[in-house]
């Protein structure tokens, strides 16, 4: 197997903040950031593809890109397509929420016991997903 | 289009560094418990993900934006999709104040972390009260 073409993934999580499910998708990649994958991942506000910031933008097409959203109006996905960056999956909180209906998030500034699971599984579903990108880039 | 002058919207940069916990955390003290039934809030990226309803939100209310660093995401993104906001806070022009302060955490906060988000939160709450006309005792009411 030959070296990976680019030594990360961007995982770019929506930043909601109206909602339990936008704090779920935040913990799981700061989960797969700074645990599961630190080696393979990076996360950037995704405020600065919504302002269009250069070096964000240039940063996004370059690099492969994970999104995860918390609601169906899939603002981290939307972003990052408008930006014309390098989405290669999306991942939404209530897909994984759908396979696991006891695990209902609550709370936004503290997640409860059950939403904190939920992100766990999830961090675990982004790191799968990596995984797979990495393998395909090599 | 006319401004709803009782509701206030607060509009955070949520950003993924600690000072963009400390905006979002900050932001929903004032939502939650400061100020619950005078302030609503858009995720910023809506206004480029969203429709024309989104981009309206700060024609529909007075908007106070709150950025976590100097990129000011939170006051440009407002300024360009929807228009331009009652007040502007930046977390660190904040932070200078406190100079012993040293932000580390973006998940869970520290004590003085969160002592921290308490006083952006109540800098927030005073300008929504200037936003309604209020004052800034209008808490005390």
């Amino acid at each position: 197997m030959g070296m990976p073409k680019h030594k990360y993934i961007f995982v770019i999580p929506c930043s909601g903040i109206g909602k339990s499910l936008g704090t779920v998708g935040r913990k799981a990649a700061y989960k797969v950031v700074e645990e599961l994958r630190p080696q393979h991942t990076r996360i950037t506000c995704l405020a600065l593809l919504t302002v269009g910031d250069e070096e964000t933008l240039k940063q996004v097409r370059e690099h492969p890109c994970i999104s995860i959203d918390g609601c169906p109006t899939r603002c981290s996905q939307k972003n990052i397509e408008t930006s014309n960056g390098r989405l290669m999956k999306s991942l939404m909180v209530t897909d994984m929420l759908r396979s696991h209906r006891d695990l209902k998030p609550e709370g936004i500034i503290e997640l409860n016991p059950e939403g904190c699971e939920l992100a766990n599984l999830l961090a675990e579903e982004i790191a799968k997903t990596v995984d797979e990108i990495m393998d395909g880039e090599s | 289009m006319a401004l709803i002058m009782n509701k206030v919207g607060i509009v955070s940069c949520s950003g993924e560094i600690p000072e963009g916990t400390i905006s979002r955390i900050a932001t929903r003290l004032v939502l939650e418990e400061l100020r619950p039934d005078q302030t609503v809030t858009i995720c910023l990226p809506l206004f480029l993900a969203g429709g024309e309803g989104e981009r309206t939100f700060a024609k529909l209310f007075p908007t106070i934006t709150v950025d976590g660093c100097e990129k000011r995401c939170a006051e440009i993104g407002t300024r360009t999709y929807s228009g331009k906001p009652f007040a502007t806070i930046v977390v660190t022009d904040i932070l200078k104040k406190c100079s012993k302060l040293n932000l580390k955490s973006r998940d869970k906060l520290s004590t003085d972390e969160w002592k921290f988000a308490e006083k952006v939160a109540e800098e927030i709450a005073s300008k929504v009260d200037e936003a309604l006309g209020r004052g800034k005792n209008a808490n005390q009411e």
